[in-house]
């Protein structure tokens, strides 16, 4: 990869993760308020260990679990994660076990949870869980279609944070200083107009003299 | 002039056994041979379809993630095997005492149980050796639940997969062949996946009647049938009851229909169970 592409592609890169937490974590206090829910969370599937890890959380425990990890194929989230359908579950509280091992992990127990697979192109890519709803009579198909809607969001969002996160990896790993450079990039890219100016002039001053440094 | 023609009255043909003959053709003498069992009445009815049965010798497989056999609501299971994949991409099939890693297996097993009391329940678990290559176990469990011919298989999986759409394609459709009842969940998402599209299983979506015994026969598939599916009180870990809503609740109770169904008609085809359930659909027949 020349340097000028490398530059260009970190333009969009660098600072990019930070943009799709916030999408992340836009989704799941949207999901919270419109469900009226305690808490709400997005777990993100890592391929490299095959776990689950928190990557948004709002609401109850939001501190702490971010970055918490767990086996990807058991409880209620590995198995929406490997059946990809979604599941509601009520009184989480009267399974002793099942109570335990989230009290455990995050210090939160809660009554009732809606799960949901991240689903983007042929992938699973996460969970999308919402805990605690109100007590209702009766929970609807309505809302599980809601469910659904917040899930294709979050699933984009996700895709977005993986490619971000990878492409900034490949950068990170091509070495000799292209990382410096694709930061230098995306600062300038991310400055106001008139210093933007005053910055692409002073970067192509700096071009100048290690140009001629290269060349004396 | 050309050779006369052989005289065809004359003409003396070997008898081929019986299983060598070609099963994609039917001789004028054969046609006895295949005389069906299934005497339909003129109008079928729930008492017909399934009146004092109980699912009694039917063997119902629940593919998934393992199920609680000492729950009062499971009643048992005759048993329980676990599904894995080796380091050299053999299929490991060996007896299962991990019991349920989620809790869906055995909200499953008794949802089958409290339809079909009698009949048969097999635990094949798919789920807990990490989602990396939960497809392969997946198709694994299935092939082995279809070779072990179960009369129904319960699955509350799909894959997104079409890499895994052919496979599972055939799979579902030795099973149709073979006499073993897939039910699948649909999927309540826009997304593609499998094998519940396919038209050799019976696809199952929810709706938000409280009766078990209603269910609907869908005019627009891919989905062919709505069951019960929301609100439903089941088994969980730890001897426990909650309540949920999902597709994958809905399956069982079609599983437990087909049991119930298959307990009193066993010589019924997938293909004629599928026509009863239709025909006994709460919109069809209107559940008499």
């Amino acid at each position: 990869m020349s340097e000028e592409l490398k530059a260009a592609v970190a333009a969009g890169v660098l600072g990019s993760e930070e943009s799709f937490r916030s999408l992340l974590q836009s989704v799941v206090e949207v999901a919270r308020a419109i469900f009226g829910a305690k808490a709400s969370s997005i777990f993100l599937f890592d391929e490299d260990t095959d776990e689950l890890v928190f990557e948004a959380v709002a609401g109850e425990g939001a501190e702490s679990l971010i970055g918490q990890r767990f086996p990807s194929s058991t409880g209620v989230a590995g198995w929406v994660l490997v059946t990809r359908q979604p599941l509601v579950i009520e009184d989480v509280t009267e399974d002793p076990r099942f109570s335990k091992e989230v009290a455990e992990s995050t210090g939160f127990v809660p009554k009732g949870l809606m799960a949901v697979p991240l689903l983007y192109d042929e992938r699973s890519l996460g969970v999308l869980e919402v805990l605690d709803r109100p007590e209702r009579a009766q929970f609807s198909l309505v809302e599980m279609d809601l469910l659904g809607l917040f899930a294709n969001q979050a699933a984009i969002a996700l895709d977005l944070l993986r490619r971000a996160r990878r492409a900034a990896a490949v950068l990170a790993e091509s070495g000799e200083g292209a990382d410096v450079v694709a930061r230098l990039a995306a600062t300038v890219e991310g400055l106001e107009d008139e210093q933007r100016t005053a910055g692409v002039k002073l970067l192509a001053a700096l071009e100048e003299v290690l140009r001629r440094n290269e060349g004396g | 002039m050309g050779q006369p023609e052989p005289d065809k009255e004359k003409r003396e043909l070997p008898e081929i056994p019986k299983e060598y003959r070609p099963a994609w053709s039917l001789p004028a003498d054969a046609v006895d041979s295949i005389s069906l069992a299934v005497e339909w009445p003129g109008q079928v009815t729930r008492d017909w379809a399934w009146g004092d049965s109980a699912g009694k010798g039917v063997r119902v497989c629940i593919l998934d993630s393992g199920v609680e056999a000492d729950h009062p609501l499971v009643g048992g299971v005759q048993r329980s095997v676990a599904v894995s994949i080796g380091e050299d991409d053999e299929v490991i099939v060996e007896d299962d005492s991990e019991g349920d890693l989620c809790g869906h297996g055995t909200a499953c097993a008794g949802i089958v149980r409290g339809l079909a009391p009698d009949c048969e329940l097999i635990s094949v678990r798919v789920l807990g050796a990490g989602f990396t290559g939960s497809g392969g176990v997946l198709l694994a469990g299935l092939r082995w639940a279809v070779e072990q011919g179960f009369d129904v298989i319960n699955m509350s999986l799909s894959t997104t997969k079409h890499q895994f759409a052919g496979i599972l394609h055939e799979l579902t459709d030795a099973a149709y062949f073979r006499r073993t009842v897939l039910v699948a969940s649909a999927h309540n998402m826009p997304v593609e996946s499998y094998p519940w599209r396919f038209s050799s299983v019976i696809s199952v979506g929810s709706h938000e009647e409280p009766d078990p015994l209603t269910f609907f026969s869908n005019p627009n598939p891919p989905v062919e049938f709505f069951a019960r599916g929301v609100d439903v009180e089941v088994a969980w870990l730890g001897g426990a009851r909650i309540r949920c809503t999902g597709n994958s609740f809905a399956t069982p109770h079609m599983s437990g229909l087909c049991a119930l169904v298959l307990g009193k008609h066993p010589e019924l085809t997938p293909f004629q169970l599928k026509s009863v359930l239709y025909l006994t659909s709460t919109n069809v027949g209107g559940g008499r």
